[in-house]
């Protein structure tokens, strides 16, 4: 008897460390690679700031208490899709990276799509715009976290249709993006009984608007409606107050604007536009106190913009799906079709889910700029006007081209 | 018809800048015969210099207008004195690659402290508003920068062309040791032209901040389209880089109504199509 207590009490411990050898073959490291624009117009909106919050939201896992290794490196794209390839590739097949991150520009974002689905790594993208990623271009290896043309034309673009502005002029970014948005946009403003009598492409990163800004004038439209981003969002708002196109009863539609535009523009000018995103850190205490944080670590003191904050969540949620797994798999679909499998939640986006052609569904909040007078610190800029639910505010699945929803 | 007034007029504007920018630069390579590669990044700086006046000094629009080229121009001569200077007698490609050595350094040291998205610079209140013309609505602050740039374009090309300091500017140029025989300080006028040529680099950055984001980056957009203005008009023909300058701004203009997706390589086609017919610039002189 006692022999046999012995033989169970040793086959007992031996099970138990084979247990733990088991576990611990799991392989725990995991490299995050954050890919934007550091140094030109998109990279106060992810840049550096998105590579900070990759780094946060590693810290705040907790997976290295629990024994992960967990790395994040950085690149620059340069706004330009062959450069963002290469370091894709370079990083899958020599840095041994598992997930990419942010990657702004639409144009760029689409050909690192490519790469990572050919690699089977697992991208998150948070900084681009289209809604390709999820559509006729949808891979099993993306998700993306943030927003998207559909959702900004289905929201901004639809408030203001509906307040009247039937007629519209486009001023577009002359890339994947802009034409996506611009797409985007005008199936909303004709659905919604508007039409749309003009527009024009202008050159990404474009510092004089005012040939464009007179176009837009001369139309008489009585929206104009900026399918660009950053620095060119930026100039086109500030030049168009110059040259009086408010005043003259014109109305602005900023489809895309982010923290660091309007901080940028000033509030003097950028005053009652109206626009929308899927984060503001003074939204709640949690965002609040993540932004804190954030701002701390920041060189600028910044808080985060909708992107950064959309790098953090995308990981956080990332990394929940390799704690369910028990280890990293370095399997691309199987990682991500885990993290469609577990429903979204945190501090930053609230509750949502991502949808089975990679888009992550949470609410959309419509902001206005508030007026000089109303700000009561340096970042405090927007104020709430409403908000739209995901699932209205994002591409319902019956009307994804995404390939991905045939099976 | 209307719409291409306003479109002449728009491109007017810009040629301002190209007018101001490019002259800058025709004098430097004109007199010292270096290709200045920070050219852009002297415009950014004198921008900022306006941003920190007004926001840490209290000192208006008006007063950057003189202070930050004077400013700039200093730190200009300065980097003449400490870098510029021995690299007389070298290769051109020296005098770029220094130059645009410095112009990768301050503007990756704006870009650390500042960001890329840019800084808010309000139109001067005199000058805010605009005026219905009947084909567009003009900013008076546009009107200002056009007229503006041509009384200080002129007054340069006068101070060169016309005066005895810039006789002696010239003659420096052609034969520095026999000028120097004359009794007059050569070096001392190689540095003080450098920092004439810079002023008016940071006097184009402080009459475009108010109209552009005041960001880091603001002259290397600038300055490739502008080098592309002086290769038309002909290295260091004073005259013919204004007059390139504020006609290469009403192309580009046009182009911008007629075919805007190619608003920004028309600049280049032409420099291409000049080079083809005339190597020394629409009106240089062959060396």
């Amino acid at each position: 008897m006692k022999n046999r207590f012995i033989a169970s009490l040793l086959l007992g411990t031996a099970l138990t460390f084979a247990a733990g050898s088991i576990a611990s073959a799991g392989d725990k490291t995991v490299k995050i690679g954050a890919l934007s624009d550091q140094s030109g117009l998109y990279s106060d909106l992810g840049g550096p700031g998105s590579t900070l919050a990759a780094q946060m939201a590693i810290e705040d896992s907790g997976l290295t208490a629990k024994g992960w290794k967990i790395d994040v490196i950085s690149g620059d794209h340069q706004n330009k899709p062959d450069i963002g390839t290469s370091i894709a590739r370079q990083w899958f097949d020599v840095e041994k990276v598992d997930v990419i991150v942010d990657v702004p520009n639409s144009g760029v974002a689409l050909a690192v799509n490519n790469v990572v689905k050919e690699k089977n790594g697992v991208y998150i993208n948070s900084g681009a715009a289209t809604s390709d990623l999820t559509n006729a271009q949808c891979s099993p290896n993306t998700v993306h976290w943030t927003y998207d043309t559909y959702m900004l034309a289905h929201t901004t673009g639809q408030a203001l249709v509906k307040a009247g502005g039937t007629s519209w002029f486009f001023l577009t970014a002359d890339y994947a993006f802009g034409a996506a948005l611009e797409r985007d946009t005008t199936a909303v403003v004709t659905a919604n009984g508007g039409k749309v009598i003009g527009g024009v492409k202008h050159p990404l990163n474009t510092s004089d608007f005012s040939s464009f800004l007179l176009q837009a004038q001369s139309s008489n439209a009585k929206v104009i409606g900026l399918a660009n981003a950053g620095g060119d969002t930026t100039n086109s708002i500030k030049q168009a107050a110059e040259f009086g196109l408010t005043k003259g009863g014109q109305k602005l539609a900023a489809l895309l604007l982010f923290l660091t535009d309007v901080k940028s523009i000033g509030l003097d000018i950028a005053q009652g536009l109206n626009f929308t995103e899927t984060f503001y850190w003074d939204m709640n205490d949690q965002t609040r106190a993540f932004s804190d944080r954030f701002a701390k670590r920041m060189k600028n003191s910044a808080p985060p913009t909708m992107v950064q904050a959309g790098v953090y969540a995308g990981l956080a949620h990332y990394f929940k799906a390799l704690e369910a797994l028990g280890e990293n798999p370095h399997d691309g679909i199987k990682i991500v079709d885990k993290m469609k499998s577990i429903p979204t939640e945190d501090a930053l986006f609230g509750k949502g889910e991502i949808q089975p052609n990679g888009r992550t569904i949470h609410t959309a909040y419509l902001f206005e700029v508030k007026k000089p007078s109303e700000s009561k610190a340096p970042w405090d800029l927007y104020k709430l006007v409403g908000s739209v639910p995901g699932d209205q505010a994002f591409t319902p699945l019956d009307k994804s081209a995404c390939a991905l929803l045939k099976k | 018809m209307q719409a291409l007034y306003a479109q002449l007029l728009v491109g007017l504007i810009n040629g301002s800048f190209y007018a101001l920018l490019s002259l800058g630069l025709a004098v430097i390579f004109g007199m010292l015969n270096i290709i200045n590669f920070a050219h852009g990044a002297l415009y950014m700086m004198g921008a900022f210099c306006a941003y920190f006046l007004l926001n840490i000094g209290g000192i208006n629009y008006w007063w950057a207008l003189l202070l930050a080229p004077i400013i700039v121009g200093i730190f200009g001569m300065i980097l003449e004195r400490t870098l510029l200077q021995w690299l007389t007698g070298l290769d051109h490609l020296y005098g770029l690659l220094l130059t645009f050595g410095i112009a990768l350094i301050v503007q990756g040291l704006f870009q650390n402290y500042f960001g890329s998205s840019g800084l808010p610079y309000a139109i001067p209140d005199q000058l805010r508003g605009g005026m219905n013309l009947g084909f567009m609505f003009l900013p008076i602050y546009r009107g200002w920068v056009v007229v503006f740039s041509l009384v200080i374009c002129v007054a340069t090309w006068f101070l060169i062309e016309r005066t005895r300091l810039g006789a002696y500017l010239r003659a420096a140029t052609e034969n520095p040791t026999l000028v120097r025989a004359f009794g007059i300080n050569v070096p001392r006028m190689i540095t003080l032209t450098y920092g004439l040529g810079v002023g008016l680099a940071a006097l184009a950055g402080v009459l475009s901040a108010p109209i552009n984001q005041v960001r880091p980056l603001m002259g290397a957009d600038l300055i490739i389209v502008v080098f592309a203005v002086v290769v038309i008009g002909g290295m260091g023909s004073i005259m013919g880089s204004i007059i390139t300058g504020f006609a290469l701004g009403v192309i580009e203009g046009l182009t911008k109504y007629f075919y805007p997706e190619a608003s920004n390589t028309v600049v280049f086609v032409l420099m291409v199509l000049v080079l083809l017919v005339k190597p020394t610039g629409l009106t240089g002189r062959a060396a």
